[in-house]
């Protein structure tokens, strides 16, 4: 403990030096004190440092924060591209073997991270001024009451200032004058974020006089009331994100089973066969074109498409054609097939999962509400969803290739007669649903693994939504799929996912059981073939 | 008659020329078997393939020092498919069929259960390197993974310190199965003890390969709202991998809420990007990031056997962890025990188990308890960094003993802190 100290009583030093002297910058003493040493000394020293912060002060709290700055003994280097540094001169000086990194637990990040952002109070940059403050919302320490205030009194643009007023006040509230204290409460009610609500959660508990008691009351019940919109918003935009996914993989099915008739237990393969795809395009752009490997999705597409449409045709012509109107035995030789196509993506990418990655433009999220966030990944595959669904819904009704295979499944021997080839039509239909099926495998890596049984955790979502929306229908597949999604979603937030689950599930034998052709029923002869 | 005798000649002249084909130091007597039983696909196989070929690196070393008394360690290698009931059969088939003299295997604790009665029956040896919930104690197995006080407790306690964040609301979330069920069970017990009410503590259970996190991200979000929280991650398998996703991309920093592990180390991170995750925390007994002499070796053997035999991922990026070392020990104390007990009856090397210690890469010399069947471990908690490996923030001063019958569940004050003599 003496270490820490001398450690404390040299920061007390350098303080007063700097007092006396009036010099605003980083020092040696600040430095080491704030680099070397236990999390309290460490976190005293950089709190006392803040106050006389300059540029050099914020750039070496940026290395510590992105670990780039080693010791040794009594040395601090701030580490760039194998090179140290001097932290106070700027210097490039020798870094010697036995230096080590300076570890920063979370409580020393978290202290970093509000000093740094304190520091970032005065960018000209708007951007990381609004993060600034974002981050700052959570801070009650007193000694950051200044900064604050000079921040405050520099800022110029309005809404801005209000979120000051609300860091200001988050801080004020522990203050020792109970009228500050009331000021405090009134202002923090206009908050919606989440961060106010721990604050006055806490100061609650220990707020020891009434009338600031019930303003704090009041204040919390008016951010909780801002923040449900943002739970209720969350828990919809779950909903619609999985019953986006859903829509995807059943998409596919809605073509083979829906229109076709054929009961594809290889359909998951088909998928799993699609995020295969995109874990080669995804290997190929590592290996060749590293320096594109944001954009590799955009390759992966449709490579997912045709790798999973050829695997289709190839499986039409080889084995389905010869079992139309045996549903039965379709049904077992599909599940052959998936069984097949497991073992040969175990043979070839072995039995453990591959990792795909997220390109880094897929990762993060949106902050809209205070306490809302939507990921990107989830953002992407609503969207691509709505392409497939746009693209399919466009290529049934409006082209050739559509009319005839709406054509072939309402009536096959008219159409023959028309002279439709009613193979070749089953043939393309049936690629094109394997293709989406694709599809949807290439959105599937984006977010779950990629492993040979990936279809297998789908294969019954997607019977069950095509079922639900009624055979034959592809709009009946898209309320299915959002309905089951945002159900589930919000079952989830009720009961817990294990429950959630079987309670989808037996909701929706009750509605099979009552309405069995689905929400949709095709009208007219062909429905009773 | 004539053709029995036949036949047996045969056999007899086929197992002459086998063993005179071996080398000259393995000829005083065929081999031991060695059965491995550990997922290879399906939901677990992201833990456990590697577990298989840490088996397979330490027969290989064994075999090159001669074997364990002048005999060559043979492995069986089955997979039991993530699937628990296959893991009884798999068991029955190693020690009826195999006739193995000792099963490395094993993760989850469903598994485990589900082996237990096979073992026990057929008096086979089986050797568990997973961190469990405890409740159990069985004279055929021998324990090298961590009960819960050599893992849960002191990561809780590091949390509520105030070094870890201080933390007074808890989410105690897990898959849907025995362990994570216990150890919550024994984690609420113990909050309890230190004062948390039941409202500041959330339990969320989810299915085996879940996938969408969505929702439970969000409940976390919320349920911080009111009070600093931390997350206890009892999660196992693939599904760690869309949680961390989820966890990364809903913005949930690990300084507002950290989330400590109990079954994802290194291995379960190489897929996922960790720049996110950064700072989030998992309580192990061994890191790869611990630097000692012996762990250096470990590493260094680890990546030259994986780049030897190409095996996925390894060859490019060799990683270690808990479960890996535990592994190592295991085997490495069976083979002294073998070797003291100068048989591979499964009896008498239990019997020679007790009090066996082994130098193990965690930087102590690892003791297998005298009479529980459990080592005494040393427990670190590690912050998750930008490469996926890990920062020790806090360890034991020493290694700690195993108490598999936690205090914190009732009733368990009065059982014996060894197996129940059959």
């Amino acid at each position: 403990m003496t270490i820490t100290q001398a450690i404390k009583r040299l920061a007390l030093i350098a303080a007063l030096l700097l007092m006396a002297h009036g010099a605003y910058a980083l020092t040696a003493v600040e430095a080491k004190g704030i680099a070397i040493g236990e999390g309290d000394a460490r976190i005293e020293s950089l709190n006392k440092a803040l106050a006389s912060a300059d540029e050099k002060t914020a750039a070496f709290l940026q290395a510590l924060a992105d670990d780039a700055v080693k010791t040794a003994g009594e040395q601090v280097f701030v580490m760039k591209d194998d090179r140290g540094f001097d932290p106070v001169t700027g210097l490039e000086v020798a870094v010697p073997e036995a230096a080590e990194d300076v570890m920063n637990n979370n409580r020393m990040r978290g202290e970093l991270d509000t000093a740094l952002a304190a520091l970032k109070l005065f960018s000209k940059d708007d951007k990381i001024r609004g993060e600034s403050i974002k981050t700052l919302l959570s801070e009650t320490d007193e000694t950051k009451l200044p900064l604050i205030e000079k921040a405050l009194a520099a800022e110029t643009k309005l809404e801005f200032k209000d979120q000051l007023q609300l860091v200001r006040a988050a801080i004020m509230l522990n203050s020792a004058d109970k009228d500050k204290r009331l000021e405090a409460a009134k202002l923090l009610s206009q908050s919606n974020n989440t961060n106010t609500k721990t604050v006055l959660l806490e100061r609650l508990k220990t707020e020891d006089q009434p009338d600031v008691k019930s303003a704090l009351q009041s204040a919390l019940r008016s951010v909780e009331a801002s923040l449900a919109w943002g739970d209720k918003i969350g828990a919809l935009f779950s909903g619609i994100s999985l019953g986006s996914i859903l829509l995807l993989v059943a998409l596919g099915l809605a073509i083979t089973y829906g229109l076709m008739g054929v009961i594809n237990m290889a359909h998951g393969e088909l998928m799993m066969i699609g995020a295969y795809a995109t874990y080669v395009v995804q290997g190929i752009f590592q290996k060749y074109m590293p320096g594109a490997f944001d954009w590799y999705l955009v390759a992966a597409v449709p490579v997912a498409f045709m790798a999973a449409a050829l695997m289709g045709a190839a499986l039409e012509r080889g084995i389905i054609r010869y079992l139309y109107g045996r549903p039965l035995e379709t049904l077992l030789a599909t599940w052959g097939i998936s069984l097949m196509l497991m073992q040969l993506a175990r043979s070839v990418f072995g039995a453990q999962n591959v990792a795909v990655e997220n390109p880094s433009w897929m990762s993060g999220g949106v902050q809209v509400l205070g306490n809302l966030s939507l990921p990107f990944n989830r953002l992407v595959i609503i969207g691509f969803a709505c392409a497939v669904l746009l693209g399919v819904a466009w290529l049934i009704s409006r082209t050739r290739l559509g009319l005839f295979v709406r054509g072939v499944t309402q009536n096959r021997p008219i159409a023959a007669c028309m002279g439709v080839n009613t193979a070749r039509v089953d043939t393309y239909a049936f690629a094109l649903g394997s293709g989406i099926a694709g599809l949807a495998g290439c959105a599937l890596s984006q977010i779950g693994n990629v492993g040979p049984d990936l279809g297998q955790s789908y294969i019954v979502d997607s019977f069950l939504v095509v079922v639900l929306g009624g055979v034959g229908q592809l709009a009946g597949t898209v309320y299915a799929a959002l309905g089951l999604g945002i159900l589930n979603k919000f079952l989830e937030g009720w009961t817990g996912a294990v429950l959630a689950k079987i309670a989808v599930l037996v909701l929706i034998i009750i509605f099979i059981q009552k309405r069995p052709q689905g929400i949709f029923a095709m009208k007219g002869r062909s429905a009773e073939a | 008659m004539q053709r029995r005798f036949t036949l047996k000649a045969l056999t007899a002249a086929v197992a002459l020329a086998g063993i005179s084909a071996l080398p000259a130091h393995a000829q005083s007597g065929g081999t031991i078997k060695v059965g491995i039983l550990h997922s290879l696909s399906g939901t677990m196989a992201i833990s456990e393939t590697v577990l298989k070929d840490t088996v397979l690196m330490a027969i290989d070393e064994i075999n090159a020092k001669g074997g364990v008394m002048g005999k060559k360690l043979e492995p069986v290698i089955v997979d039991p498919a993530s699937n628990w009931p296959l893991f009884a059969e798999k068991t029955k088939q190693l020690l009826g069929q195999d006739k193995v003299s000792v099963i490395f295997g094993c993760w989850t604790s469903v598994s485990r259960k589900s082996v237990l009665p096979v073992v026990e029956e057929m008096n086979g040896l089986l050797f568990y390197p997973v961190q469990y919930e405890g409740e159990e104690l069985s004279k055929n197995v021998f324990y090298t993974g961590a009960a819960p006080n050599q893992q849960a407790i002191p990561a809780v306690d590091y949390l509520m310190s105030k070094e870890g964040g201080g933390a007074k609301r808890w989410v105690l979330l897990g898959t849907d199965y025995v362990y994570p069920r216990t150890t919550n069970k024994i984690l609420r017990a113990y909050l309890k003890s230190k004062g948390v009410k039941d409202t500041d503590i959330d339990e969320k259970y989810t299915p085996f390969g879940h996938s969408d996190y969505q929702t439970i991200v969000a409940d976390v979000k919320k349920f911080s709202a009111g009070g600093k929280t931390a997350v206890v991650s009892t999660i196992n398998g693939d599904s760690n991998v869309p949680f961390y996703k989820e966890l990364g991309n809903a913005g949930l920093k690990a300084k507002d809420v950290p989330v400590v592990a109990f079954s994802v180390g290194e291995e379960e991170l190489r897929g996922v990007d960790t720049k996110p995750l950064v700072g989030h925390l998992a309580a192990w007994n061994y890191f790869q990031s611990i630097k000692n002499p012996t762990n250096t070796e470990f590493i260094k053997k680890w990546s030259a056997y994986a780049k030897d035999k190409k095996i996925a991922g390894h060859m490019d990026k060799p990683l270690t962890n808990d479960p890996m070392e535990a592994t190592y020990i295991g085997i490495n104390m069976w083979k002294q025990a073998v070797e003291k007990a100068k048989s591979t009856d499964t009896d008498k090397v239990i019997a020679a188990m007790a009090g066996q210690t082994f130098k193990a890469p965690s930087g102590i010399v690892s003791k297998m308890d005298e009479k529980n069947h459990h080592l005494h471990k040393s427990v670190f908690i590690g912050e998750i960094k930008a490469d996926g490996q890990f920062n020790v923030v806090w360890k034991t001063p020493g290694p700690v003993k195993a108490k598999p019958w936690s205090p914190y569940i009732e009733g368990n004050a009065s059982k014996p802190d060894e197996p129940a003599k059959k």
